[in-house]
């Protein structure tokens, strides 16, 4: 299993990621630069957080015309598995690889604190490895996390099950308090329709071991791993 | 002779001015003079302060960089370095909240990077004016250290608040960054080599900043807002590009030195560089400095304070490897001189000559200031026999805890990533913030504090409590401090009483560093921190401090972890009410002596929790400090989410009630433990020759103090976390 990680200049999850790949996980590591429009045999992308190109205009708005993107959204096309974290979803989003978009949390300051999430799907490569309805504690790192769509995308991503992570209490809970950001209807994190491509805006690389505050994060890394390795055998 | 106004503009004297012409047995020309004016400032030159900082210890087994660098650095083991710094940006942060505190991060962050390290963490010492009137400057600078700091991916994990009217319209905030490099590869800001090259890589040079420095060594008056262009603008991603490139230069051993544009940009960090190699000089030519706009004089381009930009000693010859370096991040970076052995700055625009001043004249010439202190009148004595007596120890905890100096920060920290770089291992909210050192199993525990109303009652006594308590901070995680930065604000040093409390401040930081073996390897210091002579702060030695552990596995938090522990108290409680938040919130008085301080005793109390920790007895442990041993025992529900029951407290003659619960004496803890390690640390204490006493047992969600008060976690969480900010 080799996982891709894209370093855009303004990028600072990419060392996390690496870590919990590389150091905690035990699974192969490439990083991907921004220029290079070559994913080098990954199985598996990943933009990770920070602030590409410095987000001044608006998040993800240039990243999605770097380079590596195009090699992303053809790789994506092919069913490829994408996963955006944090500003790696707003970049999915601008890239139009997933709906909607993430504007400024409703405190207008930024957060970073822990949230619940109840997991939704567990039949897709990145949560295999949760129970249904699993809560997941993963922190939040984040100003613009705010997840809007139209009522019609809404409520076909509802439809299609394509709600993968929702903010919640610690019972699992879908609440108002236990909402961050005033994403609507909770939304944590969505997988489009097909299924290879998943934006969330929490962190799973910060708390993939105990030392961190938890280890849940590292599920969502073992059930990537894991799906490669059923791709292996069957 | 130039006018009065002129040197005014570039803040020298007549004084000085003579003393410039004496040495180069000419006059200065303009440009000469602008440069001159930089370095000279209190900020650049340290003239009034210099004398003084000497006194302070800079020297122990682990230092391998003392102050004079870019920062300090200490040797923690299996290979690594620490490397730190505080630096203040006080006045900027004044005028512009927002860019000041932002700039502030971005330049310490600089000097860090400098000594090839790469930065792990912030802290951030703030200092407001009561709420609401100060909420824009707590709004600004917030968002500034948070807009900064979150954007550039570097964990804010620590610092602290603190409100008083003193800094209504002097507001401090003081930046400390950390960083971690490999022994091997430390770097020096030094100007070797003759012939080398001097790049300069990062931003363009704008009309930014220019003379910040100088305007940083001004009281403020009602004309400071005119001088918001003083104030540099931040842009962090470049910086985030900046940090990324200078950390792939360790790929290259091309690269002789590095060094931070500051205060007085190009001039004071050429300057410097050379300053460190004896004979050193520098030639620059400002024709090649990449430029943001057009029309800027060598004046202005010797002068800018741009923000994101660096020096770059690089071996001749070889400046293509460091360009393509650079380049891979789009980042500008030019030959702008080279180093020379004449001892002089020479800047040339093109052909044409345009300064030439010795390098030591620069760095070191500027006439001490020799000022004189006069003690200050003493502040109120306290009668404290003619204090009411405690009533309600509950309704008191609540009111401690609901107000704006002891509330919880969370409000704050939570708008900072205190989590990116997988490297925090103890969130902000305690003691001291620890970061693992990644590969290994060391962890760096490091934290600010200062206690300044204590150093207003008595500046020598304050400062002591200041690294004692600092030290407090580390040993609760169960680190050992290794060194100090400090960040000393003080008010107008011209007038008698100021400079008493600077010289008073310092000889307690010296004392105490000394006898806790904590040396002083990197700091700062601001002054003239008052406006137009109404209002001056109270004297603020900022302690940061950095501690190390073997084996983060056994470091401790504040909270409370288990039901049924025992909850003890490590030291001894005194009538210590004096400078107390209890005094102030209560009883509406800033009066009285600070706690006295053994330093002696402080030591074995520390000798003393640092063996329980690493013996594994220890569940928890939390630094007795301001609203005494009950607020410090709520913190430890609070953080624990677990209460506590304990018997009534009957304070033994002539211990008052009061201060059994609220007064600040230093050198306490409270730790909890599971029964079965009880024995073990009694007989640690006895031989450690230190108080303990039971409190009562972790458990339930009250706090209770049988027949004296009961209140529900839930209810005093309300009051701790209210809505302050």
């Amino acid at each position: 299993m080799r996982f891709g990680v894209v370093v855009f200049p303004g990028t600072w999850s990419d060392r996390d990621c690496g870590w919990v790949i590389d150091q905690v996980l035990g699974a192969e590591l490439q990083y991907l630069w921004h220029k290079d429009a070559d994913l080098k045999g990954c199985d598996c992308v990943i933009l990770p957080g920070g602030f590409a190109y410095g987000d001044y205009l608006r998040t993800g708005a240039i990243a999605r015309f770097a380079p590596v993107m195009e090699k992303v959204s053809e790789f994506a096309d092919r069913g490829g598995l994408v996963w955006g974290i944090c500003n790696g979803f707003q970049v999915l989003c601008e890239a139009g690889l997933l709906p909607g978009a993430l504007i400024r949390n409703a405190s207008l300051e930024y957060r970073c604190q822990w949230t619940n999430l109840v997991v939704e799907r567990t039949d897709l490569a990145f949560t295999s490895q949760c129970a249904e309805r699993e809560v997941l504690s993963i922190p939040i790192g984040h100003g613009e996390g705010n997840y809007f769509a139209d009522p019609a995308t809404l409520s076909r991503l509802e439809q299609r099950g394509q709600v993968v992570m929702r903010y919640c209490d610690s019972g699992g809970r879908v609440t108002n308090n236990a909402n961050p950001n005033g994403s609507t209807h909770n939304i944590a994190g969505i997988v489009n329709a097909r299924g290879n491509v998943l934006g969330m805006m929490p962190h799973p690389e910060r708390c993939s071991e105990a030392e961190l505050g938890g280890t849940d994060g590292l599920k969502l890394f073992r059930s990537v791993a894991a799906s490669a390795m059923q791709v292996l055998v069957s | 002779m130039v006018d009065e106004r002129r040197l005014r503009e570039v803040a020298l004297t007549p004084e000085e001015y003579r003393a410039i012409v004496e040495e180069l047995k000419r006059a200065p020309n303009e440009v000469e003079l602008g440069m001159l004016g930089v370095l000279w400032s209190e900020h650049c030159s340290y003239k009034s302060s210099k004398a003084l900082l000497r006194r302070l210890p800079s020297t122990g087994s682990a230092v391998i960089q003392g102050p004079g660098e870019n920062a300090g650095a200490v040797n923690i083991g299996e290979g690594w370095a620490a490397v730190f710094k505080i630096e203040s940006h006080n006045h900027p942060s004044a005028i512009e909240p927002y860019q000041g505190a932002a700039t502030g991060v971005g330049g310490i962050i600089r000097d860090v990077i400098a000594m090839g390290a790469r930065p792990i963490a912030l802290l951030d010492s703030l200092r407001f004016g009561p709420q609401p009137a100060s909420s824009h400057h707590v709004e600004g600078v917030v968002a500034g250290i948070g807009g900064y700091g979150n954007c550039i991916g570097i964990p804010t994990v620590g610092g602290e608040v603190y409100f008083d009217d003193c800094y209504a319209n002097n507001p401090l905030v003081n930046a400390m960054c950390v960083g971690l490099v490999r022994v091997d590869r430390l770097m020096r800001a030094r100007a070797e080599g003759t012939g080398n090259s001097l790049m300069l890589v990062g931003a363009d040079t704008g009309r930014d900043g220019i003379h910040g420095a100088s305007f940083a060594s001004l009281e403020l008056d009602e004309t400071s807002s005119e001088r918001r262009p003083a104030v540099q603008v931040g842009n962090p991603f470049l910086e985030k590009c900046l940090l990324e490139a200078c950390m792939d230069l360790a790929h290259t051993d091309a690269v002789v030195a590095i060094q931070d544009l500051g205060a007085a940009g190009l001039t004071s960090s050429v300057a410097e560089c050379a300053a460190r190699v004896n004979g050193a000089g520098a030639r620059i030519d400002v024709a090649r400095v990449p430029r943001r706009e057009r029309g800027m004089s060598p004046y202005h381009v010797m002068l800018s304070e741009s923000q994101e930009r660096m020096l770059v000693v690089v071996e001749r010859g070889r400046e293509a490897e460091v360009e393509a370096i650079f380049e891979a991040w789009d980042l500008t970076s030019a030959v702008i001189g080279h180093v020379t052995d004449d001892g002089h700055l020479t800047v040339v625009d093109g052909s044409a000559p345009v300064a030439r001043l010795p390098i030591s004249l620069l760095t070191d010439g500027a006439p001490p200031r020799r000022l004189v202190g006069v003690a200050a009148e003493q502040p109120p004595g306290l009668d404290i026999d003619a204090l009411p007596p405690l009533v309600d120890p509950g309704a008191s905890l609540l009111r401690l805890l609901a107000s704006p100096n002891l509330s919880s920060r969370r409000g704050i920290f939570r708008r900072y990533d205190h989590m990116v770089g997988d490297a925090t291992v103890i969130p902000p909210g305690g003691d001291a913030a620890m970061l693992r050192v990644k590969g290994t199993r060391l962890g760096l525990a490091v934290t600010t504090d200062c206690n300044s109303r204590y150093c207003h009652l008595d500046p020598h006594l304050g400062a002591q409590l200041a690294v004692a308590e600092a030290a407090r901070n580390i040993i609760a995680t169960g680190a050992h401090p290794l060194a100090v930065t400090d960040c000393l604000n003080f008010a107008n040093p011209d007038r008698p009483e100021v400079y008493w409390e600077m010289e008073e401040t310092i000889a307690g930081l010296a004392h105490a560093c000394r006898a806790l073996d904590v040396p002083v390897v990197s700091g700062n210091v601001s002054l003239y921190n008052d406006s137009s002579g109404t209002s001056a702060i109270y004297p603020t030695p900022v302690v940061g401090m950095v501690g190390l552990i073997d084996d983060y596995a056994k470091r401790l938090g504040a909270g409370l972890r288990a039901e049924g522990d025992f909850v003890l108290l490590i030291g001894s409680s005194h009538n210590d009410l004096g400078g107390s938040e209890y005094l102030k919130v209560e009883h509406d008085v800033v009066a009285g002596r600070p706690p006295a301080l053994d330093l002696a005793r402080e030591r074995a109390i520390h000798r003393l929790v640092l063996a329980a920790a690493d013996n594994g007895l220890l569940h928890s442990a939390h630094d007795c400090a301001e609203g005494g041993m009950l607020v410090a025992l709520a913190e430890c529900c609070l953080l624990g989410g677990i209460g506590v029951r304990c018997p009534a407290i009957r304070p033994e003659a002539p211990l008052r009630m009061d201060a059994a619960f609220f007064g600040e004496s230093p050198s306490r803890f409270i730790v909890s433990l599971p029964s079965r390690a009880m024995p073990e640390l009694q007989s640690l204490a006895r031989r450690h020759h230190v108080e303990i006493s039971l409190l009562g047992l972790a458990g339930g969600e009250t706090i209770e103090f049988e027949g004296q008060f009961r209140l529900a976690l839930a209810d005093i969480r309300q009051a701790w976390e209210g809505d302050i900010f």
